[in-house]
């Protein structure tokens, strides 16, 4: 795949993308909105300028794997996976519609999903299964894993943390996506999961702190991600901070916008906000 | 006397053989290699081995990944903590139909000693109401280790369950393994015994001591549990009109309620169910234990003789 550097226009495609999540979410009236616009701009940089993959061929061998723990959030990663040809974008319709492709969580029958997910805690275990694979296969992919910030309450979260930390994973990559927010209210009022980057890093992982909405910041710590002499041996974990439903003002930092569909008004606003975004 | 020798032995033997063969295979274990005899394994190859410690949810979801990525993952631990697992086993590996090979050890009251918290009693229940799975429960040493060669050429989910005690050989290398088949080991037209685990040598010692009474029984040993062996337990029930199952689990949801299910839609026949009768083990010796809950020749003669004073005429 041709990859993009250009930071502009990356930003650029991830708000064009935020408008087919809120379409997506609107269409089918229910989703998770929250949580997908909070990681489309990583998930953007991650496919346009850092994964190698093809979208033509979803099954290389040689490809990085990409793990959507937090399986909730299939509008970003089908937004993507359809913008760069993956199946065609007229799939996006059926999104959560009985006998369609698109199901409600991550479904690995569809091409570029490489996870069924669904239920939180699992995709960091089931990514180290993935390197694992590598290491005995002499292949040198890499394996990203997105998970959200209340999935690390799952312990088995910290089970897999510690698998990877103790076996040195070092093909392994966590994009933590640090939104504040988990299903019914805030993270640090239902329970903290601070000091998270102590954590990581007492597991044996390389933490990198970013803004995870500045594009910039996401290419750098992509970057520093694959540099051996950064990760220094250790799997490397991705805490970026971000804002659950960042582009719409009223879903931004608000938990009811966690696992709900805007209405037609909401929606009609949505789309105005997104589309001043440009 | 036959010769002693624990199932969980022949899961050991097989896995090392199934290393040696094919380097697909890879061995998961949760620090209990030296009780399930993945440590075979282990020992020659290290590289393909991933000891998680004591932690049962990562083990189950990175076999998940491993099969997802083409390997063959092996992973075994006790019956009943592959259970602490049950929903990572259900949404990461029955639901996606992934190639992953779970091995129970310590099942049923055999485990003894113990004692109730390690004495799995419903693993058979719980992985056969999971779609995709297969569930095998082999009744010696030798069928284990054949059944476990089986699993790593079978693609798809796959549940065995193994014991901790020695338990007498029933066959010989020549035996032949076929999954989802049921094995008549003796042929009678009063009654049919449907047996699994270290219930089978014990079904055939009771036919022994019901023939002594003129009463004949067939016995069939069950080792896949799911798929069922539909056509030999209608063919059982038509032929012989009275059914008794026996197995070291509950009698809820195992051997027992798979016999039961294909009976009552298929060839009604009365059945009586030798097992754990719905409640928890104890500390014990296996025999002793085997004694107070039920599981000898003796209760399955006294079923026996039930199902068939319930025959229809
Ligand atoms: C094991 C499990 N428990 C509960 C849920 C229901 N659930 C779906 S999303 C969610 C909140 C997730 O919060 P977070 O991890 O912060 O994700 P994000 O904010 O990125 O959406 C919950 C509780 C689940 N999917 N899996
Ligand atoms: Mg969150």
């Amino acid at each position: 795949m041709q990859k993009l550097n250009n930071p502009e226009q990356l930003k650029k495609i991830a708000n064009s993308l935020r408008k087919v999540i809120v379409e997506m979410v609107h269409r089918a009236q229910s989703g998770h909105p929250g949580g997908s616009l909070s990681a489309i701009d990583i998930l953007t940089v991650l496919y346009y300028y850092k994964l190698h993959h093809d979208p033509k061929n979803p099954k290389w061998q040689d490809r990085d794997r990409f793990v959507l723990s937090k399986g909730h959030c299939t509008p970003a990663i089908y937004a993507i996976l359809a913008e760069l040809g993956y199946f065609p974008k007229e799939e996006l319709l059926g999104y959560r519609k009985i006998n369609a492709l698109l199901q409600g969580h991550t479904s690995i029958h569809i091409h570029g999903i490489e996870m069924s997910a669904g239920s939180l805690g699992q995709g960091l275990s089931y990514g180290n299964g993935i390197a694992f694979a590598a290491r005995l296969d002499k292949k040198d992919y890499k394996v990203y894993v997105m998970i959200g910030d209340g999935e690390t309450q799952e312990g088995q979260v910290w089970e897999a943390a510690q698998t990877a930390g103790v076996h040195k994973l070092d093909n392994m990559v966590v994009l933590l996506d640090r939104n504040k927010i988990q299903n019914d209210w805030f993270v640090e009022k239902t329970k903290s999961i601070e000091p998270i980057a102590d954590k990581w890093k007492a597991f044996n992982w390389h933490v990198i702190e970013i803004d995870g909405h500045d594009v910039k910041q996401i290419m750098k710590a992509l970057d520093d991600a694959n540099n051996p002499a950064i990760v220094n041996g250790k799997p490397c974990v991705i805490i970026a901070q971000t804002v659950k439903g960042k582009g719409v003002s009223f879903m931004e930092n608000n938990p009811d916008f966690h696992g709900k569909a805007p209405n037609d008004a909401e929606f009609k606003q949505a789309m105005e906000e997104l589309n001043k975004l440009g | 006397m036959p010769e002693m020798i624990a199932t969980r032995d022949g899961f050991g033997k097989a896995l090392l053989n199934l290393g040696r063969e094919n380097k697909l295979v890879v061995n998961l274990e949760a620090d209990l290699g030296k009780s399930t005899k993945s440590i075979l394994f282990a020992k020659e190859f290290p590289d393909r081995t991933i000891n998680f410690g004591i932690s049962e949810q990562d083990m189950i979801t990175t076999a998940a990944g491993l099969a997802y990525s083409g390997k063959i993952p092996f992973a075994s631990t006790f019956a009943i903590f592959t259970e602490r697992a049950f929903e990572q086993i259900r949404n990461s590996v029955a639901r996606v139909n992934l190639n992953v090979k779970i091995v129970g050890s310590h099942s049923g009251l055999l485990t003894g000693d113990d004692g109730d918290s390690a004495q799995c009693i419903e693993d058979l229940s719980v992985y056969r109401s999971l779609p995709n799975m297969v569930v095998l429960s082999p009744a010696d040493a030798v069928e284990t280790e054949k059944a476990t060669y089986a699993m790593a050429e079978h693609v798809g989910p796959m549940y065995l369950r193994t014991g901790r005690e020695k338990i007498p050989v029933l066959f010989d290398a020549n035996y032949k393994f076929e999954l989802g088949k049921g094995v008549l080991l003796r042929d009678g037209k009063d009654v049919t015994l449907f047996a699994t685990g270290p219930l089978v040598s014990i079904a055939l010692d009771a036919a022994k001591l019901l023939e002594q009474e003129k009463i004949y029984a067939r016995v069939i040993n069950i080792h896949t549990i799911k798929p069922i062996d539909k056509d030999l337990i209608i063919k059982a029930a038509t032929e012989t009109k009275a059914i008794v199952t026996a197995e070291d689990h509950n009698t809820i949801g195992g051997l027992g309620s798979a016999v039961s299910e294909v009976l009552t839609e298929y060839a009604l026949a009365p059945l009586e169910r030798v097992g754990v009768k719905d409640r928890f083990g104890e500390s014990g010796k296996p025999a002793e234990l085997y004694k107070k809950y039920g599981l000898t020749a003796e209760e399955i003669v006294k079923h026996a003789k039930k199902a068939i004073a319930r025959k229809r005429v």
